[in-house]
Order: C-alpha cells, then structure tokens, then sequence
C-alpha cells in the first residue's frame, strides 16, 4: 500500500515498501559499480602527473595564446581539403546507403534474408568509428584524401541508412496502394508512392550528416587520411602549440559555419 | 495546384520539383555541379600507391577472416576492460554534471548571465571532436585513461546539456505555475514540476550516450588517451591485422550488445 500510517495519520506516498526497497538497492548496486570501475580507472593513473595539472594548463594557454595568425595562410588549402573530404564522403555515404534502406525497411524489402544483410551492413558501419575505418583505409590505400573520403563514407552508410529505413517504414500504406491499383510498376510506386513521402527526412538527415562528418573530417587526419588534422598532427608532435592555437579557431569557424549552415537548410526543408 | 483536363488541353502532368523557385533550382545545380568538378579534381589519386594497397587489402581481409584473439589476449583484454569501466565513470560523471549546466542552459530558468556560461560550455564540448578535447586532456593529465574519462565527460555534457536545456524550455508552463502557486522553493519547483516532465527522456537519453561514450572509447586511445584505441593502433601499426579483426570484432560485438540492452531499457521506460 502506497499510504503509510504515521501516529494515526494517513500518509501519501509515491511507491510501497517493497518497490522503494528495490530503488534502494538499485542506486547501492550501480554506485558500487560505478566505485568498483572509478578505482581502476585511478589505479591506472599516475597521480602525480595529475596534480601538477593546473601549471601544466596554465603553461599550456601560455604557449597556446596569441596563437600564431600568419600560420592562417598555410591552412587555407588543409580547410578546403576538410570540406571536401566532408562533402564528398557525405555524398558516397548517401549514394551507398540509399539501396542498402530499401533493402533493409520491412515494407519494400524484396526477401527477409537481404533485409538481414542489410542490417548487418549497418549495424556494422555505425559499430566502427569513421577514424577507425581510416586507421584501416590508410593501410590499404595509402595516406591521402581517398582515404579519409571513404573512411567518412563507410561510417555515414550505417547513420543514414538507418535513419533513411525508419523513415521508408513509417510511410503511410494508402498512396502506395493508389499507384499500385492504377497499374505501376515496382519501380513506379518507389518513385511516386514512397519517395514523396521520404524526401523531406531524407534530405535533413544528409544535411544533418554532413553537419556531423565536418566534425569528425577535422580528426581523421591524426591517422593519415588528409584534412586539417594532418596539419594538427604535425604542430603538436613539434609542440608548437601556437600554430595548435590557430588551428583550434580554423576548425571551431568551420564547425559553427556548417552548423549555421544546416540549420538553415533544415529549416528551409521542414 | 489546378485542375488541369490533361486530354482536352495536351497538358501531361509531372512530378512538382522539389525546389519551386526556378532560378534558385538552376543556381544550386550549376553551382552543386561547379563544386563537385574542383573538389574531385583535388583529390590525389596515386594509382601506383592503390595498386601495391591492393596486395596489402588481400592481406588485410584475409587476416579478418581469422581473426587471432589468443596471442595477444592479455593486451585485449586489459584495453577492453580499461574501454568498459571507462565508459561507465564518464557517462556517470557526466550525466551528474551535465544535470546543472542543462537547468543553466534553459532560457525559461536561469538568469542571462549563467545561461550564457552555461551555453557557451555546451558550445564548446559540442564543436570539437573527442579526439581533439582528447589532445588537450593528454597535455593535462599525461597519458593514461583518466585523459579519456575527462574527454568523454565533457562530451557527455555538451550532448546532454543541451538535449536537456532544450526539453526544459518546452516543458508545460501551466504545472510550474501551479507548484509555484503553493508557494514553494526554487528547489521545490524543480524537483516538483520541472524533474518529473524532462525525467523520463533524460534517462533515455542518458543510456544513448552510454553507447556512444562506449564507440568513442575505442578511438580516444590513439591521441594516448585510453581504452581499447591504442592497442587498435599498435597492431595496425605492426601489421598485424589478424589481431585488428579480433579487436574490431569484439568492439562490433560490444556495441551491438549495449544497443540492444538500451533499447530494451529505454523502451520498458516509455
């Protein structure tokens, strides 16, 4: 009973004995695990290297501030190169995904078992974190844009795709059996039942994509695979953090400029 | 649009373009097109390169195809552990943390003051990648697994924040009037009318980030920031792809469990 009687006076309460015992025992359990994983993390800590952390900050921003602003002139193609590998990463990613989420939404799937493929597909491209993918496309094809363009394709594939196959499978059944009664082939009812009702999600998951692989491009250089990260690889294995400095603010611009851009698009679409 | 007698007139009707206003259609497209001609024409392929890379990928897939767990197991295991109980302190910390700056960030709560500092954290954490927040922690901290709790708590707070701000500002304004009607404490109003409407999606979206942080910490490694990312590194570094498949496999296999135990909690809680 959820009412517990205090000196002869009855009291409201949200749960009963037994479910606030539970809660209780919840919180004491997860808080010992969450102590138990703490203690590794510290075990595997020098703690001495930690306390000298504000003198190590404080030196840190005074190497970092003023940064140095003619290194601008040097990032200029590194910039252009990031946008690139975003925009056309994005792009691959979007042309490969596209099939895969027909492939895999319930309602247009031509068989079960190609449907499981397909989620293999994507379950698989959104476990690997598109720098990984790039520690692996740098072995293969060596160091470059190509790789860092189909390093941020593969990771985009399992995103959008599986955005792209919620969306095919929340279209409504009435248009599709309209186009299918006038006779239309299966192509035809792709193209005049689902894919009006698809574009305008389609098209603010792409965005919202690129948006993020702007983000994720600026790094993807730290393992070969071109960009501006190439450019902060090399300044802060030299320790030059005043060149680090500039390229901290290249790369928040970039990023607030893609997020502005986005926004936009989306709210002109939606 | 109007009634068109399509026989009567010779009219046929087409699909409405996805962009009404003509001369802005054509603009994108030529402009779309122009780009597309640069940035391709900026890669640099090196054919010589990707020709020896092929021998390499046959070497590459062929090792992932038998994958070695055994050999170097102890190294595994020690960079899954360390990935695991990483995860669960930053999402832990950061959710703790991320609980403030969200009822900071709230235009409807907070004073403008602390609603801009609280932004401009949220800001911050959201713009730079992991792996470069990631740098500056190693610098702070030295090597080790705390750098990469640090990094991913403070992404956890840049993500939740804001979900959490923005889900504040919607709440119903009708039960924060009647709470305060009573006359209770600011503490009181939150824990009576605003806790219970952004609760249950916090906690939603606090088991997301729990998968993230977990994908994000298999990369952090590689700027020397713990987990699982710099054994990934060592090994493709050695060639020892045989070894890469068995992390990447078990990193699939652990990211696909924690997705399938979250979606079962988040969905029990809805």
């Amino acid at each position: 009973m959820p009412v517990q009687s205090i000196q002869n006076s009855k009291i409201w309460q949200r749960y009963d004995h037994v479910t606030r015992l539970r809660h209780y025992a919840g919180w004491v359990a997860s808080t010992i695990v969450v102590l138990i994983c703490w203690q590794f993390i510290s075990g595997a800590t020098r703690w001495h290297f930690v306390l000298d952390a504000p003198e190590q900050l404080a030196s840190f921003a005074g190497r970092m501030f003023p940064p140095e602003w003619a290194y601008m002139s040097q990032l200029w193609w590194p910039l252009w190169d990031t946008l690139n590998i975003a925009t056309l990463g994005t792009l691959l990613g979007l042309i490969l995904a596209f099939p895969i989420s027909f492939l895999a939404a319930r309602n247009t799937t031509p068989h079960f078992l190609i449907r499981s493929v397909a989620l293999l597909i994507i379950v698989v491209s959104r476990s690997v974190n598109s720098l990984i993918w790039a520690l692996l496309l740098v072995a293969i094809l060596g160091p470059g844009l190509l790789a860092g363009i189909i390093a941020i394709a593969l990771r985009s594939i399992g995103f959008i795709g599986k955005l792209f196959y919620e969306s095919i499978e929340e279209t409504s059944r009435e248009p599709v059996e309209a186009i299918v009664a006038t006779g239309a082939s299966p192509f035809q009812v792709l193209s005049y039942s689902i894919l009006p009702q698809v574009m305008p999600s389609f098209a603010g998951v792409s965005i919202f994509r690129w948006d993020i692989n702007i983000r994720e491009a600026t790094v993807i250089g730290l393992v070969g695979a071109g960009g501006i990260g190439l450019n902060l690889n090399a300044t802060v294995n030299a320790l030059r953090w005043d060149q680090a400095g500039m390229i901290f603010i290249v790369i928040f611009g970039l990023v607030l400029m893609s997020e502005a851009v986005s926004a936009q698009v989306r709210k002109a679409i939606i | 649009m109007t009634p068109h007698v399509p026989a009567a007139t010779g009219q046929v009707w087409r699909k409405p373009p996805f962009i009404r206003n003509p001369w802005l259609r054509w603009a994108l497209i030529i402009g779309a097109l122009v780009y597309l001609v640069l940035a391709l024409n900026s890669i640099n392929i090196n054919p010589d390169r990707i020709a020896r890379g092929m021998q390499r990928a046959t070497r590459i897939f062929s090792a992932f195809l038998q994958p070695d767990f055994t050999s170097r197991w102890r190294d595994i295991q020690a960079g899954i552990l360390e990935s695991l109980t990483m995860t669960v302190v930053s999402t832990v910390a950061g959710v703790i943390l991320s609980i403030p700056i969200g009822f900071g960030a709230a235009r409807n709560l907070a004073p403008l003051p602390i609603y801009l500092f609280c932004r401009g954290i949220v800001t911050l954490s959201r713009t730079f990648q992991e792996v470069i927040i990631a740098i500056v922690f190693v610098v702070m901290f030295g090597f080790g697994p705390l750098a990469g709790v640090c990094t991913l708590t403070f992404a956890t707070i840049g993500f939740l924040a804001k979900l959490l701000a923005e889900d504040i500002e919607e709440i119903d304004p009708a039960q924060m009037e009647a709470i305060r009607a009573t006359g209770a404490s600011f503490p009181q109003l939150i824990s009576y009318a605003i806790l219970p409407q952004v609760t249950p999606r916090l906690v939603g979206l606090s088991i997301y980030r729990f998968d993230i942080n977990l994908r994000e910490s298999a990369i952090v490694g590689i700027v020397g920031a713990g987990g699982i990312g710099s054994t990934l590194q060592t090994s493709f570094t050695r060639y020892d792809y045989d070894v890469s498949s068995a992390i990447l496999i078990i990193i699939i296999i652990l990211v696909m469990m924690t997705e399938v135990f979250s979606g079962v909690i988040r969905k029990r809680l809805q």
